[in-house]
């Protein structure tokens, strides 16, 4: 494949050339291009329609997040973690809640965990089902792979608002728990949907794994190393498609992971085509995982009843909490002074994690592929920004 | 062979486009706003504020406690507590808010102003046609418009309001039974202070 044919380092832009000398173009893709999932902006140096230098500028979606936390109390954090990244909600209040229950040493029930596991693989299954549609709108297919995906979610998220009330800011968990039981029939619907789910798989595996025009655009593009990813911290679905065994429901064990079978998918060529894939098999992983714990959920409380919705005022401490969300490592490290707001707040954000090889990825790589590259990594603005 | 993969494609995507015509699954489109999903039962839009009996006002169950207003994240209630009060549900005087605002451009729909509520006065709407070109005044909801009979709650979550109602009257009976309990006592009390008293004054001792 093609190299760069510039250094990347050292090279100044010249304001005006002399006629006839060849000179680079800087682009400013964003920030409201489509394909930048958000308000994101990339500075892009061409030569010709090479890539030559990369410089990601974000920061246009954000809201204080974590300083917004500080004054708030525990709780009153719950509903913002909804918007950080706001395609996966529960994934998200899952990640604070598990920090929180470090920091005070809350027991969650067992049903309870039932509960979070199979909302929390529900999203990862519309989460990764829209990746695939968005990625491929984002090459030009018109639509059709997205509303596809998008008809499935539609699905999810109806089984969202029977539970928790909203489709998309389900603000879901509770220390030590989670706010809202099952409704009448809630488990028969998300069995149906659940077993309905592989024929929607087998159906997107034909209509794209074996698109000529998908492997061209995709395969050999965005190589990331596997050296690169672990140096990087790069975590979730693209580490593992660069062959990074690294899934956090495996390594640590969390909630009640360890009683379900499923598989990592691995890639082996770390490229935008890998990636793609690696989602895909993905879905089919949750989508066992999701028929085993609503087999095996039993009856009992949700939440913890030793815990009171007002006055929770942890010890002072610090804990981090982190879970496997559909985009990564999903972290959040809190502080506590014993007060009821936390003394420090800290979000690892997979989203702006994974896009910092941005520019390592696209060096060398035409103008039309940093969208696909882009598209692969998974960002959600509302998660780089905070 | 090449080309064969965007056949495949191609294929499942008339299968998709010509299955819409006779599968309700493969074509999920609602015409909004002539046709309407069914209203899904657990759904949240907005808080209002629940009173029981006829009138909004002397049937309030808020009584200004302000743990709303202090929880909510990003603070869109606004409470002035009344001075006088006004006798609540049970007949018990309690005080009310005189003043009660929700700006809904402000509120995020976390419900968690539903959940610290201790009497079950505040819950959540189901309504979203709520678009106005009134930018501030029309979004700042005074306490008039966040009123809404109990019947209304009971319409929209069945079995949420069920299970509030219960506790309500569980409550109720409880406070019932104590007044009751109390008002007997007292009149025990004072048959026995009845009873002793004609025989009291002669020991002279102070009561």
């Amino acid at each position: 494949m093609s190299t760069a044919i510039v250094p990347t380092a050292h090279f100044d832009l010249e304001p005006m050339s002399e006629p006839g000398k060849e000179q680079l173009l800087e682009l400013a893709m964003g920030p409201q291009h489509p394909s930048t999932h958000g308000v994101f902006r990339m500075n892009v140096v061409l030569y010709g329609e090479q890539v030559v230098r990369l410089k990601p500028v974000f920061g246009y979606l954000h809201r204080n997040h974590e300083k917004i936390a500080e004054s708030e109390t525990y709780l009153g954090s719950m509903p913002y973690t909804d918007r950080l990244d706001y395609m996966c909600s529960i994934t998200n209040n899952w990640a604070y809640a598990l920090a929180v229950e470090k920091l005070a040493g809350i027991e969650v029930p067992e049903r309870a965990e039932y509960l979070r596991v199979i909302t929390g693989e529900l999203t990862r299954l519309q989460n990764h089902a829209c990746l695939i549609g968005f990625l491929m709108q984002d090459m030009g297919s018109s639509g059709t792979p997205l509303m596809y995906a998008f008809r499935e979610r539609e699905k999810i998220l109806d089984l969202f608002e029977s539970l928790t009330g909203a489709r998309m800011m389900c603000n879901y968990m509770r220390f030590g728990g989670c706010r809202a039981d099952l409704p009448a029939g809630w488990l028969d619907q998300a069995r149906k949907v659940v077993a309905d789910f592989p024929r929607f798989l087998d159906e997107y595996e034909q209509l794209l794994v074996s698109n000529e025009i998908l492997m061209d655009r995709t395969q050999e593009v965005g190589v990331l190393s596997r050296e690169l990813a672990v140096s990087a911290g790069i975590s979730g679905p693209m580490a593992r498609a660069s062959g990074v065994d690294y899934d956090i429901r495996k390594v640590d064990h969390y909630s009640i992971y360890d009683r379900f079978t499923f598989r990592v998918p691995l890639g082996s060529h770390g490229d935008v085509y890998d990636r793609f894939m690696v989602r895909l098999l993905e879905m089919r992983e949750s989508v066992s995982i999701l028929e085993q714990a609503m087999r095996d959920i039993p009856a009992g409380p949700i939440v913890d009843p030793r815990m009171k919705v007002r006055g929770f005022r942890p010890k002072p401490g610090e804990a981090y909490g982190r879970i496997e969300s559909p985009k990564g490592e999903l972290g959040f490290y809190l502080v506590s002074d014993g007060s009821p707001n936390p003394y420090r707040y800290r979000v690892r954000p997979p989203s702006l994690i994974n896009l910092t090889v941005l520019e390592d990825l696209c060096v060398g790589r035409n103008v039309g592929d940093i969208v696909a590259i882009l598209g692969s990594i998974d960002i959600v603005l509302g998660e780089v920004d905070r | 062979m090449v080309g064969e993969g965007i056949l495949k494609g191609m294929a499942e995507t008339a299968r998709n486009f010509f299955g819409s015509y006779v599968s309700k699954d493969r074509l999920t489109t609602v015409q909004y706003p002539e046709q309407r999903d069914a209203q899904i039962e657990a759904a949240r839009s907005f808080p209002f504020l629940v009173y029981d009996g006829a009138d909004w006002h002397d049937g309030m169950r808020c009584v200004a406690c302000q743990i709303c207003e202090k929880e909510c994240p990003p603070k869109c209630i606004f409470i002035e507590k009344s001075k006088d009060k006004k006798p609540d549900a049970n007949g018990k005087p309690q005080f009310y808010p005189a003043t009660f605002n929700i700006d809904i451009s402000v509120c995020m729909s976390c419900q968690i102003c539903v959940e610290v509520c201790p009497f079950d006065a505040i819950m959540m709407d189901v309504d979203t046609d709520l678009s106005t070109d009134d930018r501030f005044g029309g979004l700042l909801l005074d306490k008039q418009r966040l009123s809404k009979s109990n019947e209304y709650y009971n319409a929209i979550h069945p079995t949420e309001a069920a299970a509030v109602d219960a506790r309500l009257a569980v409550e109720r009976a409880r406070q019932e039974a104590k007044a009751k309990a109390a008002a007997e006592a007292k009149a025990a009390a004072d048959a026995k202070l009845t009873a002793a008293t004609p025989a009291q004054p002669a020991s002279g001792e102070p009561r």
